[in-house]
């Protein structure tokens, strides 16, 4: 070979080695999209406070002394899967967004899941529920982190079932999400030897639920299961406590409470309940510190839910990737993500498994009396914590075609 | 037991009852549209928005100046009425002239501000609002339990509604108004203040907004959206009743709560569109709604 060919390979070399530079990190900008309710029923368990939580995460990882350039921003779905979509999409073909984040709301997750799948991009569920982000409609571009249907029904269902409620009638949000919900705790329940009575499904966003908790009390069931959330949880709490069901003898099972769900409802009325979530706040000194840092950039100073903490350490461990491998690529990001073992103050060490779960212990929660409450958000005992390996579902249950 | 396609009679008696209870809110909100609309001719889409202030203006008097459910089922319809009458001042009282389309729009805007800001202020979750102690508890009625709250609900708004229907329909000063829609021109002739007249009817059916606002804070949540969810369903009733008929829009709501209630036990996947469907249908055969007057 002579001089001037090496020099000329070099300098094609060169060229490309230039050129994997600069698209290490697409038009030199991480940017973050969250997608969620800002403005329904499910605004204060998600919304702008998951804004605050994913901007504390970049800060926290410290972008700016590490020179990553990282932005962040946000829309409302509206709960509407066809509204999720186009922002979606629009995000992603002309805003340049790498990664989306949140999505409460499953029937929109499932669909804002499949886009990033199409478009080879990353998508970090915290806000949705339904398990099957990890069964049936699993994605190598999907990661669900916080919590999911299955965990909801294991941990609240097998605590219920033990202490003796053993025959359930559903109330159900009438979308994917509730659907999911029955469906995972009406398979605890007959496993462990329970039987369910009948089911009723209701509207998303509904304002009246005598009509439902009139003939769930008329079933007899010892359990009446809410397969809801948010701002219907918190009206059929209320009314089911305002018709006498809990005085007559029936127990209330919410299968997906928040901590925003029952400061609304008041210690009075929501006392008792039992349900798991994978985050609360007065855990130990390091959740404690986020809880305060949080309070005071959130909407009215709230308190971080379960959907703002998975948000915090979603982020964080995604630019975490993102670092280690120099590119914001879709779907290499969320193969590194999966590869590196999570490790963040809210949900300690954990790991991603192969169909996108994140795996964490969850807490089985019971709602304090009046009495024990020692501040405005002093509102759970941990009664027991269930070991990561125990909380969700075992992968080889999920039909998840990825790991098949 | 007797069964009605599969629902036992008795159970279907309670689902009846709980149908008569919300008829009574969409009675008491569509009969203050109703009034609105047949004496000013405006259509007012801040009427959520106005139910929603009542709630809070209940939820305010309890928590930061000590005065109960009674006190605020005085002074909320006041309070938000006198806002109503700011309004109608300032804003609507430009409109009178113009095509229905401009106080539907100014209406519509003020409800997404009012509702925005308290979204802002007071989140998504809502606030609770405890029932008053004197109606908490209820009775076992043989076929239900019927919490005393509810009862109450029913006849408070009955005896509301009626009252309302008697001052409009039999009465002079009834006389009076009904006199003013249709020729403001003569009516102010004989001497009678007629703006003076319809901005106390705009405040009159901004009251009765608040006043079932304030009647729905111990059973709902007191949340920003509240009226927004209920307005459309209140608008089909207007409608089905036929627009400006204070009777139509009674019976109406009271009716449609029925057929609601109904539908949640044969199809409760249908509960929120059946109205719109009976709209639908209504509309067909007789465009001027069911107690409506073609002009």
């Amino acid at each position: 070979m002579n001089l001037k060919r090496k020099l000329s390979s070099i300098a094609v070399a060169l060229a490309v080695s230039a050129g994997a530079v600069q698209a290490q990190v697409s038009d030199g900008v991480i940017k973050i999209g969250v997608l969620n309710d800002m403005s329904g029923l499910y605004a204060d368990l998600t919304g702008p406070g998951s804004v605050v939580a994913a901007r504390m995460a970049v800060e926290d990882f410290g972008a700016a002394k590490k020179g990553m350039k990282v932005e962040i921003i946000s829309a409302d779905h509206q709960n509407k899967p066809d509204v999720g979509s186009t922002i979606a999409r629009t995000w992603y073909d002309t805003d340049k967004v790498d990664v989306i984040v949140d999505v409460p709301t499953s029937s929109v997750a499932l669909a804002v899941s499949q886009i990033t799948r199409d478009k080879g991009k990353a998508f970090l569920v915290s806000g949705a529920a339904t398990s099957d982000l990890t069964g049936k409609a699993c994605s190598p571009n999907t990661i669900h982190w916080t919590y999911d249907t299955w965990m909801l029904a294991n941990g609240t269902g097998n605590a219920i079932v033990k202490t003796g409620g053993d025959s359930w009638y559903f109330l159900t949000a009438d979308y994917a999400f509730g659907h999911a919900l029955e469906r995972d705790t009406e398979a605890v329940v007959l496993k462990t030897g329970g039987k369910v009575l009948g089911k009723v499904r209701h509207p998303l966003s509904t304002q009246d639920f005598s009509s439902f908790l009139l003939q769930a009390q008329a079933s007899k069931a010892k359990i009446i299961g809410l397969a809801n959330a948010g701002g219907d949880t918190i009206n059929s709490i209320k009314q089911a406590a305002e018709f006498g069901i809990v005085k007559g003898g029936q127990n209330l099972a919410g299968l997906l409470v928040f901590l925003t769900d029952v400061k609304a409802l008041g210690l009075q009325t929501a006392q008792g309940l039992i349900f798991t979530e994978t985050f609360y706040w007065d855990q130990n000194d390091a959740s404690r510190a986020f809880a305060k840092r949080f309070s005071e950039q959130a909407p009215r100073n709230n308190y971080p839910t379960m959907i703002h903490a998975g948000v915090y350490s979603a982020v964080l461990h995604y630019l975490k990737a993102v670092e280690a491998i120099k590119s914001d690529d879709g779907t290499k990001v969320i193969a590194q993500m999966k590869k590196m073992p999570t490790d963040d103050p809210l949900f300690g060490k954990g790991s991603i498994r192969a169909d996108g779960r994140k795996l964490h212990p969850a807490l089985l929660v019971e709602v304090k009396k009046p009495a024990e409450s020692k501040g405005p958000w002093d509102l759970y005992k941990i009664r027991t914590t269930l070991p990561a390996e125990q909380a969700f579902r075992p992968m080889s249950e999920g039909d998840c075609p990825l790991v098949k | 037991m007797t069964e009605i396609f599969g629902v036992p009679t008795q159970a279907l008696f309670g689902q009846l009852l709980i149908g008569l209870i919300n008829g009574s809110f969409y009675a008491l909100l569509s009969l203050g549209l109703a009034v609105i609309f047949g004496l000013l001719n405006i259509i007012n889409f801040t009427h959520g928005a106005q139910y929603m202030l009542g709630a809070f203006c209940a939820y305010f008097l309890l928590n930061k100046a000590g005065l109960g459910y009674w006190w605020s089922l005085a002074i909320a319809p006041l309070v938000v009425g006198a806002v109503g009458v700011l309004i109608e001042r300032t804003m609507l009282k430009r409109l009178y002239r113009l095509d229905h389309l401009y106080g539907l729009l100014l209406t519509f805007g003020l409800a997404l501000i009012l509702q925005g800001l308290f979204q802002f202020g007071f989140g998504a979750s809502g606030l609770p609002y405890p029932i008053p102690a004197e109606l908490s508890g209820g009775r076992n009625l043989g076929f239900m339990f019927l919490p005393n709250y509810r009862a109450w609900v029913i006849v408070a708004s009955l005896a509301v509604c009626l009252a309302t229907w008697f001052v409009i329909e039999k009465t002079k000063l009834g006389s009076y108004l009904r006199a003013a829609t249709e020729n403001p021109q003569l009516v102010q002739a004989f001497g009678i203040n007629v703006p003076r007249m319809i901005m106390l009817t705009y405040g009159f059916g901004v009251g009765l907004a608040a006043l079932a606002g304030v009647m729905a804070a111990p059973i709902y949540q007191v949340s920003p959206r509240m009226g927004a969810d209920l307005i459309i369903v209140v608008f089909a009733v207007v409608v089905i009743g036929g627009m400006g008929s204070i009777l139509g829009s009674i019976v109406t709501g009271f009716g449609l709560g029925i057929v609601e209630g109904l539908t949640k036990v044969f199809y409760p996947e249908a509960s929120n569109t059946v109205i719109f469907i009976i709209m639908a249908i209504v509309l067909m055969i007789k465009p001027a709604g069911l107690f409506g007057s073609q002009k």
